[in-house]
């Protein structure tokens, strides 16, 4: 049974379909990737799997929990087993890095200070943050500040680990460095993990399947190998890095043809 | 003139929205208090509260105070010029005591806590908002409102009070300096005539109205900053706004209040 299942979720900003009819299943314990370019529609997507948005329809299963229609106290127990790194790392500036990691065990926990504090420690060693423990977010790299948020996603040890952009930003051995330790998460803590990228050699690096979205709907769903082997144009463009045909005179006309129209409508 | 009554019509709906939301929030945000309460609550929101009232109280104090005596000198200058023509120089005691207990002291910590507070209320969640840290809070299964909200609100209904009460001891220290340098009138001697013009029922409708105000600025404030939408040029929008709109806010209220207790509470 599929951990997380999406059935024909449809999602508009204002009238503009950002995501269209979608059907995905994601398997206990494997890490898709959901692959993209900018405006795809991956981050949205994304919001939707962690319930902080609502679609105009369909339906997004958590361990079989719908959480478009589920109670606020069912959504916040799905929360509770998803661990969330966003792409701004989202850290709270006013606490230090091991406060950051602290706050989920001490707001939904019982343990004892002592307790907690070696948890943190643990899960800042396994991110590499140790020693970083008392620094504020401020203080820190863009790299470290993307550990310490998937150390303070780790936090309630969830089984589904969503990171959204990890190696967004940054240098290309740092970013080797976070897809090794998604890698090192996946098979020390048998999660679940989804994460969300247009970095090729990361997704394929990480990735047991991985999603292509294309303006709001899925190009193709599938192993790496399916994926490397896919004739299809859009997964082409994109893993062969072809530019769409934004700055060529054809398209250049057509546009100042469609401005001119909308100038004559209004006059 | 139809694009006159859309406009209208449109900004109608929107201030409609606006109070409708600051109403939801308010509910909210008295459903979550409990736990910021001591004792009974979170001891981590009560810690957030303490500090939140260590900001809107204790840091506000010379300001405040500073606000008070000025409003004071002023006072009791711009009525004994005109008693003194009438040999009334001692009902300039009444006119500080009544005017500060009654109205200057809740108003002008209204408006200073207004600029202070309201405005840091919106810049810190419109940020925390940027930066997805509010999201952040979502998705670790945390209320906002409890967590952000409530602390600031339940500081505002302590510290606003406590320097309403500073500022009337301060306007009505000012009146007595006034006094002494004026007329040679002997502290103790002002003291006793203070004590004779005070009234319960004039100090406890300040501290009425001034729990309004509390009201007020933390619930504009905290609205300004979750409605914060795109980047940081937003954020300085919302902080601007929470100071406008707090400050109309308080006086409307003012306004109301001093007719309410003008006719209904007999001297």
């Amino acid at each position: 049974m599929p951990i997380i299942s999406i059935r024909d979720l449809v999602v508009e900003y204002d009238g503009r379909r950002v995501l269209d009819g979608l059907n995905l299943d994601v398997e206990p314990g494997e890490t898709m990737v959901l692959l993209g370019g900018s405006g795809s529609g991956k981050s949205t997507l994304l919001r939707q799997i962690i319930g902080l948005e609502q679609p105009k329809s369909g339906r997004v299963i958590v361990k079989g929990i719908d959480i478009t229609r589920c109670s606020p106290p069912k959504l916040k127990e799905v929360r509770r087993s998803i661990g969330v790194a966003f792409q701004s790392a989202a850290l709270f500036n006013s606490l230090s890095v091991a406060d950051n990691v602290a706050l989920p065990l001490r707001e939904h926990t019982r343990l004892e200070s002592s307790i907690i504090d070696l948890m943190v420690w643990m899960k800042l060693a396994v991110v590499g943050l140790a020693d970083s423990r008392k620094l504020l977010p401020q203080e820190l790299s863009g790299g470290m500040k993307k550990r310490g948020a998937v150390a303070r996603a780790l936090a309630l040890d969830p089984e589904i680990l969503v990171l959204d952009e990890p190696s967004a930003g940054l240098d290309p051995i740092v970013a080797a460095e976070l897809d090794e330790l998604i890698l090192l998460l996946k098979e020390a803590f048998q999660m679940t993990v989804i994460v969300v990228t247009h970095e090729m050699p990361s997704a394929f690096r990480i990735a047991d399947r991985i999603a292509m979205l294309h303006r709001g709907i899925f190009s193709l769903v599938g192993t790496k190998d399916e994926i490397r082997a896919s004739q299809d144009p859009r997964v082409r463009h994109f893993l062969d890095r072809v530019p769409e045909d934004l700055a060529n005179a054809a398209t250049v006309a057509t546009h100042f043809e469609k401005y001119l129209h909308t100038q004559e409508i209004h006059q | 003139m139809a694009n006159v009554l859309e406009d209208i019509g449109r900004r109608t709906l929107d201030e409609l929205d606006y109070v409708g939301s600051l109403n939801i929030q308010l509910w909210s945000t008295l459903r979550a208090m409990k736990r910021a309460l001591p004792f009974v609550g979170n001891r981590y929101r009560w810690q957030a509260t303490v500090q939140q009232m260590l900001q809107i109280g204790y840091d506000a104090l010379p300001m405040v105070s500073m606000m008070a005596i000025c409003t004071g000198f002023i006072l009791a200058m711009q009525g004994a010029t005109e008693l003194r023509r009438f040999g009334a120089l001692h009902y300039v005691i009444d006119l500080v005591v009544v005017g500060f207990t009654r109205e200057l002291g809740p108003l002008l910590t209204a408006i200073a806590v207004s600029g202070r507070s309201g405005s840091a209320f919106a810049a810190e969640i419109g940020t925390m908002k940027v930066t997805e840290e509010l999201d952040s809070l979502r998705v670790m299964a945390l209320e906002p409102i409890e967590f952000v909200l409530a602390p600031k609100y339940l500081a505002a209904l302590i510290s606003i009070p406590c320097l309403t009460v500073i500022s009337n001891t301060c306007g009505i220290v000012a009146g007595g300096l006034f006094m002494f340098f004026s007329t040679r009138l002997a502290p103790l001697l002002y003291f006793r005539y203070v004590m004779e013009s005070v009234a319960l029922r004039d100090v406890i409708t300040g501290l009425i109205k001034s729990l309004a105000f509390a009201t007020i600025i933390a619930h504009v404030g905290c609205l300004e900053g979750f409605r914060v939408r795109g980047g940081p040029d937003s954020v300085g929008r919302s902080t601007t706004s929470a100071v406008v709109k707090s400050t109309f806010l308080v006086i409307l209220a003012d306004a109301v209040f001093t007719a309410i207790f003008y006719f209904t509470v007999k001297p």
